[in-house]
């Protein structure tokens, strides 16, 4: 019973890993992948740890697997924000196709 | 010029996808024992992720797409070792793939401070 559930959200975080790095692969711009990959890979990632807590029970690894849940719902944002606002300092350009750019209009 | 050389890329990625697809879902009589495991088929299923980051760190046109292409390495070397406890059973997998989130966010701050241009002691 356990190990089937373990398995189903495994299965569930890969199908969100390979999506985010289809949309690393398929989108037009540095921004637009940054946001597919964030959100698809760290819920595939979570999930993929929440599986093995699922699969090992309360035992050391799934504590440490939700020590690991944990930090990498703090920190995986924290690190895209930086990118991205580095990416928009260092002067790429945005996509042609974008509809408004309000940190530029903001640092006037 | 540019052309074909994105098509030379292409084709050898596609051969690259299409080689990990056989191996992951078509039955090889001397790899079967490898492959009759769910776990090896998720094994498979990741490789293919980390081929198309490789991918995007080879041809992003701009220092900031590689820079995002490391990072989602990471993140995904970390479920990596999470299957790989499952896998053998060993506990201290885990204390690696902690160990990877924590320098990959250190990693990740790091170039996006170098991509500002600014020194890492600002």
């Amino acid at each position: 019973m356990n190990e089937g559930l373990g398995y189903i959200l495994i299965l569930t975080g890969l199908c969100f890993d390979i999506f985010g790095c289809i949309g690393l692969i398929r989108l037009p711009d540095v921004y637009n992948r940054l946001q597919a990959t964030t959100k698809c890979v760290t819920l595939g990632t979570c999930s993929i740890l929440l599986g093995a807590l699922v699969i090992k029970g309360f035992s050391v690894t799934g504590i440490k697997a939700l020590l690991c849940i944990i930090f990498l719902l703090l920190t995986a944002p924290v690190a895209a924000h930086a990118l991205a606002r580095g990416a928009h300092k260092s002067g790429v350009k945005l996509w042609e196709g974008s509809v408004c750019d309000q940190y530029a209009e903001d640092k006037k | 010029m540019k052309d074909h050389k994105i098509l030379v890329w292409g084709l050898l990625f596609t051969g690259i996808i299409l080689a990990l697809l056989l191996i992951t879902f078509y039955p090889i009589p001397s790899l079967l024992k490898w492959q009759s495991g769910l776990l090896a088929r998720c094994f498979f299923i990741l490789m293919l992720c980390f081929g198309f980051c490789l991918l995007r760190l080879m041809v992003g046109p701009t220092p900031a797409d590689r820079a995002v292409a490391v990072d989602t390495l990471g993140i995904l070397i970390v479920g990596f070792c999470a299957l790989l406890s499952i896998a053998t059973g060993r506990d201290w997998y885990i204390d690696i793939a902690i160990a990877w989130a924590l320098q990959s966010f250190i990693g990740a701050l790091a170039l996006a401070k170098y991509l500002e241009g600014k020194g890492f002691d600002e």
